[in-house]
């Protein structure tokens, strides 16, 4: 128990911000690459099915987007107070589009003359809300955020870079590959070959996308260089870029390969080595060049709160959200 | 552009906007439990015709409390950073806690409720909407925590201008919080019920053969469920009032537009409160009711708005109009629920139409209710957000006003639109009544499952 408690707090909730945003990215992900291939559906009636894959667990998938900003606030909250205002308009509009495609699968499903404007809102949200995340991925880690006696001092426009807006349309194809290996083992038939297809082209620009933020970051951000290319980091790091290289080699290879839920797979550890170089490339730092963890720790009884919490909690989501995933188990459209 | 201005226009559209959908989805989530368990018990087809055709209902309302709530959630931080930095060491985890314990609990089962009935089967897809129900008041009980927090803040200590929890189970019932859940709760059963007695008084209204039957079960139901809850929401509402006068004695001389402290004061029934003059123009007044009502005895002393000066005190006039359209709409509802006790006694409770087409009218009443009782609440604490700590002009966000317009402008837009959706939908639900058997997603079940349950359908009938 003593050893317990000497545990450091901030590290602890570092990792569960991290772990709640990278469940966040692979299972809205998925959500969202579903909406973001909608408008290229080979055939109306397949966007329903495409639907159908997601009605259940949508819901579910979001709610960890809220988790990870609450935990934020409790845990991190003098950087919750930077970072949010920050990101004041790209997070504006990524919540307009979570609320288009959110209530587009019930509005989309009452059928009707409006039905088109329905399937449209769903592909334009999540793209939307895809870019948005992207970009605030971008300038996150790419530009520094303006801060004054401990508060947000910039504009609301700062986060608007070449690079920010590289990473936006980047997500959107890594989002989009996510879905279309998530359809290749959700559905049969020519719905299936059109996510084969999809995720080919979007693993393609997926690795364009992760190779420029791999160049890009090193060469601008001088510490992010120190990091990877300094020796006892270097052998430290170097299995996160050789892991992510054989996940998307394995998206390749499982494509044409048997088993329908390999792609997916070899997707979701293409996105969590890719987070995880991320964060190893600004660890300690939870405002970038800013403040780090211990900076913006809450109080420690606060961090006890929400740790009793989190331990005693998380995992039973864990296992209901995985019956609930049980229990639409297997092909869509196959009675 | 003034960013505090903006930011609590935002706020309020955006919250007011939301618990729109909470304050009907807890009611109904409670009857298509109760629906559920009488269908299963008695195996009667209306029961499982009206939980069926609620369940859709609830599917949409539930869908737009969804995605406005999570858009609050990060308000917090958009537009009051400030006050998220102060507050964090005791909001957060009642914020944190209420994802962990409800929105996970209800997005973890409303797939199964919505999509799972073949797949679990009956007694597990009950149990599925037993959880959901009781998720959304597991949601009800950890904001309503937070936001009694904020007009009763104890427990607390002030660090370099942070509150810091001293005792977490002080916060979370904190001395007005019981009050207020017990008043919310009973304002989300009533609004949901009153839909209900609406809708089916319409489709009585309407006499077609085949919804008879469920409308006349619904409708007697809910009536009398209205004539339990409508009387025990005004005993709460009169005990929360009892301890607004104790805790938050400005918030309730602006609900009276009582201006001198005084004993033995009047009830005024309605007036124009005049903030500059500091008197009430137009006011009718009855001797000594005030204290009898507020004070629960003849001499009872009332704190009057003088006691403070003028920029500590509430805006008056929204706050002394919002409390009586609030206790107004209860009267009435209350004169509906009682007016159900006599027909039902005269066994003219399905015929009178007088009565139907007032039912219909009274549909809205409990949302207008809730959205006055909370700006009475959220406005009678002004000017702090965090009431006689933290001053709401000191709590919003260092972003440019132009930011908040912009955002508030889409809102504003996007909302309504919406709005105007879920009428359309809702209403054409409500239109076809139970005649027809569209699933709640024509996509949610396979084939075999619709076909079979069309068939199920058939041999009942």
């Amino acid at each position: 128990m003593i050893q317990f408690f000497s545990l450091d707090l901030s590290v602890f909730f570092a990792v569960a911000v991290a772990f709640v945003i990278a469940l966040y990215v692979i299972l809205d992900g998925f959500d969202l690459g579903i909406g973001i291939l909608f408008p290229l559906a080979p055939r109306p009636a397949d966007r329903d099915l495409m639907i159908e894959t997601l009605a259940p667990i949508w819901d579910g998938n979001e709610t960890w987007l809220v988790l990870g900003g609450m935990v934020l606030l409790t845990a991190f909250p003098a950087a919750f107070a930077i970072l949010i205002p920050a990101y004041y308009v790209p997070l504006a509009f990524m919540l307009f589009g979570l609320v288009l495609r959110g209530i587009s699968f019930a509005f989309r499903a009452q059928g009707g003359a409006l039905q088109l404007a329905w399937t449209s809102a769903f592909a334009g949200g999540s793209i939307l809300a895809a870019f948005c995340q992207g970009a605030i991925l971008g300038s996150f880690i790419g530009t520094p955020i303006k801060v004054a006696d401990g508060h947000f001092a910039g504009g609301p426009f700062d986060w608007i870079t070449p690079f920010s807006v590289a990473t936006g349309l980047g997500l959107i194809a890594g989002h989009a590959l996510l879905g279309a290996c998530w359809l290749v083992w959700k559905v049969d038939g020519t719905l299936q070959a059109f996510g084969r297809k999809s995720a080919l082209a979007t693993l393609v620009i997926t690795g364009g996308a992760i190779a420029l933020v791999s160049v890009w970051t090193p060469l601008s951000v001088p510490q992010i260089a120190e990091r990877w290319f300094t020796v006892p980091h270097f052998v430290a790091l170097a299995p996160l870029p050789l892991i992510a290289a054989a996940a998307w080699i394995g998206v390749l290879r499982a494509l044409s390969g048997p088993h329908d839920w390999l792609p997916f797979l070899c997707a979701i550890v293409l996105f969590l080595a890719s987070l995880g170089g991320l964060g190893a490339s600004i660890w300690p730092q939870i405002v970038p060049g800013v403040m780090d963890i211990w900076a913006a720790a809450s109080e420690h009884q606060t961090q006890m709160t929400s740790l009793f919490a989190l331990a005693g909690f998380v995992p039973v989501i864990l296992a209901y959200v995985g019956f609930s995933y049980w229990t639409f188990r297997g092909k869509v459209g196959v009675s | 552009m003034d960013t505090v201005l903006l930011s609590r226009l935002q706020f309020a559209f955006t919250i007011g906007y939301h618990i729109l959908w909470p304050a009907f989805t807890i009611g109904i989530a409670w009857f298509i439990v109760v629906l559920n368990a009488l269908w299963l018990r008695t195996g009667k087809p209306t029961y499982r015709d009206l939980a069926t055709f609620w369940t859709k209902v609830f599917a949409l309302a539930f869908a737009m409390g969804v995605v406005t709530g999570v858009v609050i959630s990060y308000e917090i931080g958009l537009n009051w950073s400030r006050y998220a930095r102060a507050t964090a060491n005791v909001i957060g985890p009642l914020l944190t806690l209420e994802v962990l314990t409800a929105f996970f609990l209800e997005a973890g089962f409303i797939g199964i409720m919505l999509f799972g009935e073949h797949r679990v089967g009956r007694k597990l897809h009950f149990l599925a909407s037993v959880i959901v129900a009781t998720g959304t008041l597991i949601s009800a009980f950890w904001i309503v925590s937070a936001n009694s927090w904020m007009q009763t803040p104890v427990a607390f200590t002030v660090r370099d201008g942070q509150f810091v929890a001293t005792d977490f189970w002080g916060v979370v019932f904190n001395p007005s919080m019981p009050y207020r859940l017990v008043h919310m709760i009973l304002a989300s059963f009533i609004t949901g019920n009153f839909v209900v007695v609406g809708v089916s008084a319409f489709w009585l209204l309407r006499a077609r053969s085949e919804d008879q039957n469920a409308a006349q079960t619904a409708f007697s139901m809910c009536l009398w469920f209205a004539a339990i809850l409508v009387p025990l929401q005004i005993i709460a509402g009169d005990q929360h009032g009892l301890n607004t006068r104790e805790y938050q004695p400005m918030k309730l001389a602006a609900i009276e537009a009582r201006w001198e402290t005084a004993k033995s004061v009047p009830i005024t029934f309605i007036a124009w409160p005049d903030e500059n003059a500091e008197r009430n123009d137009y006011s009718i007044e009855i001797p000594l009711l005030g204290s009898i009502i507020l004070t629960h005895s003849l001499d009872g002393e009332v704190k009057g708005l003088k006691e403070v000066p003028a920029s500590e005190r509430p805006p008056v006039l929204p706050v002394f109009l919002a409390f009586r359209i609030m206790v107004g709409c209860g009267l009435v509802l209350l004169g509906i629920a009682f007016i159900a006790l006599y027909l039902r006694w005269r066994r003219q409770l399905f015929d009178s139409r007088w009565y139907l087409y007032a039912c219909v009218a009274c549909t809205p009443l409990g949302f207008v209710a809730t959205l006055a009782g909370w700006t009475v609440t959220e406005v009678g604490r002004q000017p702090y957000v965090i009431y006689g700590q933290l001053r709401t002009a000191a709590a919003v966000s260092p972003v440019a006003g132009g930011a908040v317009f912009g955002s508030l402008a889409v809102a504003l837009v996007l909302y309504n639109l919406l709005l105007l959706s879920f009428f359309f939908y809702g209403g054409r639900l409500v239109w076809r009544g139970l005649r027809t058997d569209t699933p709640i997603s024509p996509v949610g079940r396979p084939i075999g499952a619709i076909s079979a349950s069309v068939q199920a359908r058939g041999a009942v009938q």
